[in-house]
This record gives structure tokens, sequence and C-alpha cells, in this order.
């Protein structure tokens, strides 16, 4: 356990969901301070049709600049990201994004896991990366190499989420830095 | 998992050796695929995945397949077909000939809804898809025009959104699980190996589609392809990219206006 580690050292934080999480990013976001002093990214599973809707509704939550992640687009501090439906989001050494669209890893694409990896193998320890609700085991492989390259991890207590399995996976076969409801994210994310 | 300078090595091996080129691809991405291939191929370590590469040339050729990605559908974005349909079709329909380019078109689903969409605008008989790529094997696939009869449903609904009115399957015919395409289509049909990185302009087009190809290669390489396309293009003629790629970072763009929402772009100087 870091219980003395605070996110706003990160450089960036990476949420990953799927169902149940919008309700968890509905609550969240709002709460997120301006400036944001890290780059968020956000990964969810989603229909490849609902892009635009999922960007809008955000948009309401919160005041910070908000984008669909296009191929290339530089990473900035302050900004939040959304990893758009139908490809995999990955982050290159130069601080952009680029984007793939290989085969659906644990069933999904975007893939949580692979964000995940491709974050933790640029930031290391300035990354924090969250795990929230959803019935899918995407998002342990990726919590482990957050933690491997010195990186803050953070699940969502299972029985807080819409959907446990998720949290659950990622608790069972990793030791997460923090096990949080909502409201405790959202403290540690004000810290 | 390999180290940066693993990828390094492995890909000055494929350049030094062979002449394939893959030092300017977007490196997350690739870095991504040869893990995937020392996982997939049951490697214990990554030098003896180079001693391979570097000497196995059966090997060579499944790993440069498998090193780029040949996902595609048919009408994929059906609301980027539908400007096809929309605004891009009728301003070609003067023309007395019409020279279409599919760069990096994988096993050819989309060259056949390109020439779906130019039968229904009756423009298939005075046009030619020019449809290339790096990889040999999904030419072969597209140049046979026969696909797996799985997915043909959900291409028939993005063909239906795409704004096609006709029957789908009046398009092929059904042989057990696979579906041939009517050579009225593939008849207007070239298909040829072409790479990006090192072959040149071949022709002049009225319209080039290149989809999901750029996002691939890093910012220079994007910059020289998109240079290439330009030099492939004449006034008032088309280019089409994928529903995330973009002009906005390339020294092209000041000569290119964008086609309504859709990722079409017009060469307006
Ligand atoms: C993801 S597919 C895109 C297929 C189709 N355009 C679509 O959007 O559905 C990418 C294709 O680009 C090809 N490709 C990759 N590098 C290339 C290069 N240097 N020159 C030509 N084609 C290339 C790959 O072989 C692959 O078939």
């Amino acid at each position: 356990m870091a219980e003395n580690r605070v996110v706003s050292n990160s450089a960036m934080v990476v949420i990953g969901g799927s169902t149940g999480s919008i309700d968890v990013l509905l609550n969240l976001l709002p709460a997120l301070r301006s400036p944001l002093p890290f780059a968020l990214v956000i990964v969810l599973h989603r229909k490849s049709t609902s892009d635009t809707s999922l960007a809008d509704l955000f948009a309401l939550k919160t005041s910070l600049p908000l984008h669909d992640v296009e191929d290339k687009d530089v990473i900035l501090p302050g900004h939040i990201y959304l990893a758009p439906a139908d490809y995999h989001l990955l982050i290159e050494h130069d601080g952009t994004f680029s984007l793939d669209d290989s085969e659906k890893i644990n069933y999904s694409r975007p893939s949580i896991d692979v964000t995940f990896e491709s974050a933790a193998d640029v930031y290391g320890p300035a990354l924090t990366g969250i795990l929230l609700s959803g019935a899918n085991a995407d998002g342990t492989a990726g919590l482990k190499a957050i933690q491997q390259a010195g990186g803050l991890t953070i699940v969502q207590r299972p029985d807080t989420a819409q959907v446990a399995y998720m949290p659950q996976q990622a608790i069972l076969n990793t030791r997460p830095d923090y096990v949080l409801d909502v409201v405790g994210m959202v403290r540690l994310l004000e810290r | 998992m390999i180290e940066e300078e693993e990828v390094t090595l492995l890909l000055s091996d494929l350049l030094e050796l062979y002449g394939y080129d893959f030092t300017q691809y977007a490196r997350a991405s690739i870095k991504r695929r040869v893990n995937r291939l020392l996982t997939l191929d049951k490697f214990p370590s990554f030098a003896e995945l180079r001693y391979r590469v570097r000497n196995d040339a059966d090997y060579l050729k499944r790993f440069v397949e498998e090193l780029t990605v040949n996902v595609t559908e048919m009408f994929r974005d059906p609301s980027f077909y539908r400007a096809l349909r929309k605004e891009v079709l009728p301003a070609l329909t003067a023309k007395p000939f019409i020279r279409v380019w599919h760069a990096g078109c994988s096993t050819g689903e989309e060259v056949f809804s390109m020439a779906i969409l130019l039968k229904e605008a009756n423009l298939l008989h005075k046009s030619l898809l020019y449809a290339t790529d790096l990889n040999p094997e999904v030419l072969e696939v597209a140049r046979k025009g026969i696909f797996a009869l799985a997915p043909m449903r959900q291409y028939s609904e993005n063909y239906v959104l795409s704004g096609g009115t006709a029957d789908f399957s009046s398009y092929y015919t059904a042989q057990y699980d696979y579906v041939k395409f009517n050579e009225e289509l593939t008849r207007k049909m070239v298909f040829s190996t072409h790479n990006l990185v090192s072959d040149r302009s071949f022709n002049e087009f009225d319209l080039i589609l290149c989809r999901n190809v750029l996002i691939y290669f890093d910012k220079t390489l994007q910059d020289r392809v998109l240079t290439l396309f330009d030099e492939s293009l004449g006034m008032l003629s088309f280019l089409g990219l994928g529903s995330k790629e973009t002009l906005r970072f390339s020294s092209i763009r000041q000569k290119y206006k964008q086609v309504g929402s859709e990722k079409i772009w017009r060469k307006i100087e």
C-alpha cells in the first residue's frame, strides 16, 4: 500500500470501465478541480455508434476541455480524453496518442489493458490507473503493468460497483494501492 | 514484454536484410504487434525471435504479414459512404473517366463497397478502381472476390445505413459458407502491391481512399504519404481517410477543404 501517494503527482490518470462505469464518471467528473495537474484519459467499453453522445454527456459534468481522441492528438495536462469506439488507444513516447484497429482484446476494442500497458510504458511512476465497474476481466493485466512500472493503482470497491466482476478480478490478481468507493475516489483525486 | 531497444534492433534487421522499412511506423502499436507474435508463436526470448526473423525466410513472411493489421469490413462507417454517395459521386458524374485509388485496401471489402456505390450511381462502366496494399496475401483474397458469409448480415445493415436501397444479396452468389461477388464488380478492379513507404505515385486520380492505414505511421511518414497522395490528385479531386484520421497535422492541409463533417477533403488549390 502506498497510503501517502497522491494522484496529483501523476502526469497522467487513466480510468478504465465497462458496464456500470458511466454513472461513476458522472459523479467523479464534477469533483475534478480546475486546472487539472494531469491529463485524464477515459477508456470505456461502448457501442461503436455512441461516440459523440458520450462526450456530450460528460461535457455536461465538467468545464475542463474534453476531446474524443483522434490519431496523433497531442496529450496536454488539464485536458480530458475519451478513447474512441472501435479503436485501441495507445500512448507514444513523444506525448501523442496513436490509434490501432487490431484484434479485440478481452472481447473489447478499445481494450483497457492496451491503454494501461501502453501508458505504463511511457509514464512509469508518473501514472495513475483507476479501474471501475464492469462484467469483463479487461484492465487487470493493465493494472499489473502500471504497478510494475511504479505507478499508482486504484480499484472501485466491488460492493459499490454496479457490476463487481471487473474490480473483483483486479483485486484477486493484483495488489491495488487503494480500493475505494466513489466518495473515496473523489477525496483522493482532490488531494 | 520486449524493450524499446529490442524493437529498434528488429526493425533495423528487417530494413537492412530485407528492405522492409517499418522504422517510421507508430512505435507503440508496432511494439504491441511484436509482443503479440512473441507470445503467439511461443518464443522463449527476444533473441530467439530475432534469430528466426534473420534466418528463416518462411517465418519472415509470416512475421511481416502479422506485423501489419488487416482488419476491415464492407461499408465501414456507413455515414462515410453516405457522404461519398451524396457529395462526391455527383461531382464526378461529368467526367469521361473516373479513377479511384484504394491505398492499403487489405482484403478488398472497401473496394467492393466502392464498386457498388459506383454501380448504383451509374458510373461503374466508366470507372477503374486501383487497389493496392503492401501485403500480397491480402491482395490475393481481394482479387478472388470471395468472402465469408457470416458477416454479410452486418454488411447488409451497413449498406442500408449508407443509403443503399437495392437488395444487398443481389451483388453476390452464396455457396456454403462463402459468397462470391459478381464479375461485373471485379472486372473494374486492378490489384497490385504498392508500398506507401517506398513506392511512388503511379497515376492521377479523382478519388483516393486511404482509410485506417495512416494511424499505423508516425507523423513524419504520414506527412510524406499525404504528399504522395497530393501529387496523385488532380484539381477538385477527393481524398478520403479513416474516421479518426486527419489532415490537420499535415503540410498539404491548406490546399484542401473538408467536405461536410466526414473525413473527406477536396483539393481546391
Ligand atoms: C487496417 S487495414 C485497412 C483496410 C481498409 N482500408 C479499411 O479501412 O477497412 C490496413 C492495411 O494497410 C496495409 N499497409 C500497412 N502498411 C502499408 C504500406 N507501407 N503500404 C501499403 N499498405 C500498407 C496493411 O497491409 C493493411 O492491409
